[in-house]
């Protein structure tokens, strides 16, 4: 009698199961851009106020991150590198990551507007949305542009740093939005064109694997080439400078001739070097980014001495 | 069957209700730690006290004190 037990689930999820569901290594790429947004802006904003603003733009992220994981379950069972997230593994009901993904998405929005302002929250209920609803339960599944758009996901955190602090929207900061919108493609492709991937099986159209690695070597080219201008657009702007500028040119120079050194392989230089190219060019494309917003980041700490800026 | 004051769900879920209540403490300090933020940056604090219900006399312009 003792025995009796409503669930004959053995295993209990903890604290990192959960944590788990916000996808902590995207939500550390979130923190870092939307820090640089908030601090690159010219309006100071109080530490706490900022500490609290940054908390709730990670936490609105995670909880989108929960959300995808609760409506993606079905395809992260069929791919070995999504296979143990704790919804497929079956440490974490599909229910509890909804009602995680929910209440957090309500609790990081309603709490950046009461701390900050309400259009940095509109664009964090935005981003939660557009995640959470456009890319994962309307383009992933449709086309091998999934990722094009989706990447808008990721590029508004800096645009919510920046509006918390100016409560407005600027070129800076539509700018530095552009930047991660364009950066993405290239970056994501380059991974797909050397990692074996089993999206196929899942169900999920990939370039790689509806139109081809040609077609996707093709299309590394062309949007690094689109990104190239923003970039160095963003050096011309009030958040730009020297500094910015020389780290951009070097950036776009090195992934330019990696997108350049892609397009030109096929499929046998791959095979006989194992993916050398496409490997460097994905690591150069993590540095660009960081590099880019670190930079943006000096050129915000250079300025408080009176010596950022191209005055 | 003998009466169990703890019951072996306690014990499995100990961790768990420790992160919550670690969660819930923070979100208390960090409404705290806001409220503190907002006020001061209003400025003059007693401009706040306006709002009270009850007669605060060194709420009085000074004019009308020495009257």
């Amino acid at each position: 009698m003792s025995d009796i037990s409503a669930s004959d689930r053995t295993y209990e999820a903890g604290m990192g199961d959960y944590f788990a569901l916000l996808k902590p290594r995207v939500m550390s790429l979130v923190v870092f851009t939307a820090l640089v947004g908030l601090l690159a802006a010219p309006v100071p904003v109080h530490p706490f106020i900022g500490f609290v603003a940054i908390l709730c733009i990670a936490v609105g992220a995670g909880a989108s991150g929960a959300l995808n994981m609760w409506w993606d379950a079905d395809i992260d069972a069929r791919m070995k590198r999504t296979a143990g997230r704790p919804i497929p593994s079956g440490r974490v009901e599909p229910g509890e990551a909804l009602g995680i993904g929910l209440a957090l998405s309500g609790f990081a929005t309603v709490l950046l507007a009461l701390a900050t302002n309400f259009l940095a929250a509109f664009l964090l209920a935005f981003t939660i949305f557009f995640y959470a609803v456009i890319y994962s339960m309307w383009l992933k599944r449709a086309t091998p542009q999934n990722i094009v758009i989706g990447g808008a996901a990721g590029a508004f955190p800096p645009m919510i740093g920046w509006a918390v602090a100016t409560g407005g929207v600027s070129i800076e900061s539509v700018l530095m939005f552009a930047l991660i919108f364009m950066w993405t493609p290239p970056h994501f492709w380059a991974l797909a064109l050397f990692v074996k991937s089993d999206y196929g099986n899942a169900g999920v159209p990939m370039l790689t694997e509806t139109h081809g690695r040609d077609a996707t070597r093709k299309h590394v080219l062309v949007y690094t080439l689109f990104l190239v201008p923003v970039a160095i657009w963003l050096g011309f702007t009030s958040i730009g400078g020297p500094f910015y500028m020389a780290v951009a040119v070097i950036m776009n120079a090195w992934f330019l001739k990696g997108a350049y050194d892609i397009w030109r392989r096929d499929d046998a230089a791959c095979e006989a070097d194992r993916h050398k190219v496409e490997i460097k060019v994905f690591k150069v494309s993590l540095y660009y980014l960081f590099a880019h917003f670190g930079a943006l980041l000096v050129e915000a700490v250079l300025r408080l001495y009176g010596i950022g800026g191209w005055s | 069957m003998t009466l169990q004051v703890e019951h072996e769900l306690h014990e499995r879920r100990k961790g768990r209700n420790y992160g919550l209540g670690l969660i819930l403490l923070s979100f208390i300090a960090i409404i705290f730690g806001l409220t503190v933020v907002k006020v001061l940056q209003l400025g003059d604090a007693a401009q706040f006290e306006k709002f009270d219900h009850v007669v605060r006399p060194q709420l009085i312009p000074q004019e009308s004190a020495s009257e």
